[in-house]
């Protein structure tokens, strides 16, 4: 795929490797990108330190996976080394920030903001924590303030990661947009859902429930980011259940400017992005058409009777 | 059927105790292995953690553990009859090379994921195996292999460290003239493994080591357990001579369960918590 630009910033393809996702080092993120990744994103950082819960916490369930890893943390202040390390790369960075208000949101993203990532991204998303995350994301007043908070305090372009848990996530993405955000990026895990191993008698994820993605949350990724596309006119990163490059067209055709990926990483591993830019570029090839020509493309179709 | 995806809730069939710290729990179960690979097992309630396993045949497998921390400690207080869970397995396992000139270093425990390996070896292999005393070498009856200890207090074979014996035997070829090693294969703790692969670097002897780091999902997805730009649960656990010498990690640094990375020795210190 050819190069993109994305809120000013140049992009080697509009790949993205998804929050939560290998990003737990610059050496990891450095061989994403050159696995053929045109944005990678780090795990979220957020006040910590925090361990994140026991495991079990990710179980593949073939279909696509149940994580409830619980935003493990060093703490944005523990990382000294990784970001000497990442302070010399050669790729683009998106940074993932969370906290447990909006004080800590804004703690983190002043600090974060000032290690020089391309782009910031606020999860307020994450639904395997009691205290973070998902409620920012499901509630358009507390969207709003916590990403007009983190606005006022960063130097670079915020992404809002959304959750698909908001009764409308077109309203939650309005209103991100309307504090100053200058993409959105959509979804978050769905659900949470919960299995239960019936010979132990009880839940497998030891925090008993947690987020799903993969091939199973597609069609939910897919409705998302249409609802966004029309409610928005700020870009969107698409991603939830891409595997491939007829899932990235999808997206695209949804609304989205890029599209990510976190789970295909298990079913075709870290060679998934070279493989989808290369499904990517030979579907735009066959049909004669442009990545900008298909971006919100089924937005104009009319069914007819 | 064990498979890499939900945890397969199976019954512990035997349990042999080795002595203070390890105990080998055994499964009566068929799994898909290659030596080097591990299970993740998942004691319900408690957690779930990867073990390689250490014994292998078609109708069963077993794995052997060091009781040193809270899970472990679980783990070998299991009887017959109890259930657990088990996923996998996972990883690469090791490259076994047919070569007669082959030799294994086992440091510690180091000895339970090298003891599937050891029987698929060339008989005439060197096999080398190193504890703190007499009582923690593990699998004293096991092999007919002729197995050379080290240990440190000098209660059982030559008082030393493994690559004392590695050193040496490595020495008499090249002195002797005689075919070098073309393969080295070693499991221990990281400082020993290094010492190894840093003993075969200067005699351009290839080598594979088995490392550990925390882990979460066990297929490459989590980033838990990354070494450098390494994913050690599917690039992994074993890896060779090329891949070592570009893994700064390799001896240094790991990361806690925080993802916060640190020097090995403290990693070591808080994984035996």
């Amino acid at each position: 795929m050819e190069s993109v630009t994305f809120l000013g910033k140049q992009l080697k393809n509009p790949l993205v490797l998804a929050s939560g996702i290998l990003g737990n080092n610059a050496g990891i993120l450095e061989r994403v990108h050159r696995a053929g990744c045109g944005l990678v994103t780090m795990k979220s950082i957020g006040p910590g330190p925090r361990d994140g819960h026991n495991n079990p916490t990710v179980i593949d369930l073939g279909f696509g996976m149940i994580n409830a890893v619980g935003l493990p943390t060093p703490g944005y202040d523990h990382m000294d080394t990784e970001w000497q390390a990442l302070s010399g790369r050669t790729f683009p960075l998106n940074a993932s920030i969370y906290g447990g208000s909006l004080e800590e949101f804004v703690q983190v993203a002043r600090f974060v903001s000032e290690q020089g990532p391309e782009f910031i991204e606020i999860n307020i998303s994450c639904p395997n924590s009691d205290r973070h995350g998902m409620l920012f994301g499901v509630d358009e007043k507390a969207a709003f303030a916590v990403t007009n908070a983190v606005k006022r305090v960063i130097a670079v372009p915020l992404i809002a990661k959304l959750t698909p848990a908001a009764p409308d996530i077109g309203k939650i993405a309005r209103a991100c947009e309307d504090a100053g955000a200058d993409a959105i990026c959509a979804i978050n895990t769905a659900g949470p859902g919960m299995i239960i191993d019936i010979e132990a008698q009880m839940p497998v994820l030891a925090f008993k429930k947690g987020g799903l993605s993969g091939p199973m949350i597609k069609p939910v990724a897919v409705r998302c980011v249409y609802d966004i596309y029309r409610a928005v006119s700020i870009p969107i990163i698409g991603l939830g259940g891409v595997t491939t490059g007829e899932d990235a067209v999808e997206m695209f055709m949804a609304g989205a400017t890029l599209v990510g990926m976190g789970s295909a990483v298990r079913y075709r591993g870290i060679e998934v992005f070279d493989q989808v830019n290369r499904e990517l570029a030979d579907w735009l090839t066959d049909h004669h058409v442009t990545r900008d020509e298909i971006i919100g493309a089924a937005h104009d179709r009319r069914h007819t009777p | 059927m064990i498979a890499e995806h939900t945890p397969l809730m199976i019954e512990v069939a035997e349990i042999t105790i080795h002595n203070s710290v390890y105990t080998t729990l055994f499964f009566d179960f068929a799994i898909d292995f290659r030596p080097g690979q591990f299970v993740m097992l998942w004691l319900p309630g408690v957690d779930e953690k990867p073990y390689s396993l250490s014994y292998y045949s078609p109708t069963r497998f077993g794995i052997t553990i060091e009781a040193k921390g809270r899970f472990s400690r679980r783990a070998v207080a299991l009887a017959p009859g109890d259930l657990v869970g088990i996923r996998g397995p996972f990883g690469n396992g090791f490259d076994i090379v047919s070569s007669p000139h082959t030799a294994v270093v086992a440091g510690g425990c180091g000895m339970a994921p090298l003891a599937p390996l050891v029987t698929k070896l060339h008989p005439d292999l060197c096999f080398i195996h190193g504890a703190r005393t007499k009582e923690f070498i593990l699998f004293q009856d096991r092999f007919a292999r002729t197995r050379h200890i080290t240990t440190d207090d000098g209660s059982l074979g030559h008082k030393g460290v493994v690559t004392d014996l590695l050193a040496a035997e490595i020495q008499h070829r090249t002195v002797q003239n005689q075919h070098q090693f073309d393969m080295v294969y070693a499991c221990g703790p990281e400082m020993m493994m290094h010492a190894v692969f840093t003993l075969c670097e200067s005699h351009r002897i290839p080598c594979q080591v088995s490392l550990e780091r925390y882990m979460r999902c066990g297929f490459g997805v989590c980033g838990a357990c990354v070494c450098g730009d390494r994913v050690v649960c599917t690039d992994g656990p074993v890896f060779d001579s090329a891949q070592l010498r570009n893994m700064a990690d390799f001896n240094r640094t790991a990361l806690l369960k925080s993802g916060r990375a640190v020097p090995l020795s403290d990693y070591v210190t808080w994984r035996c918590q």
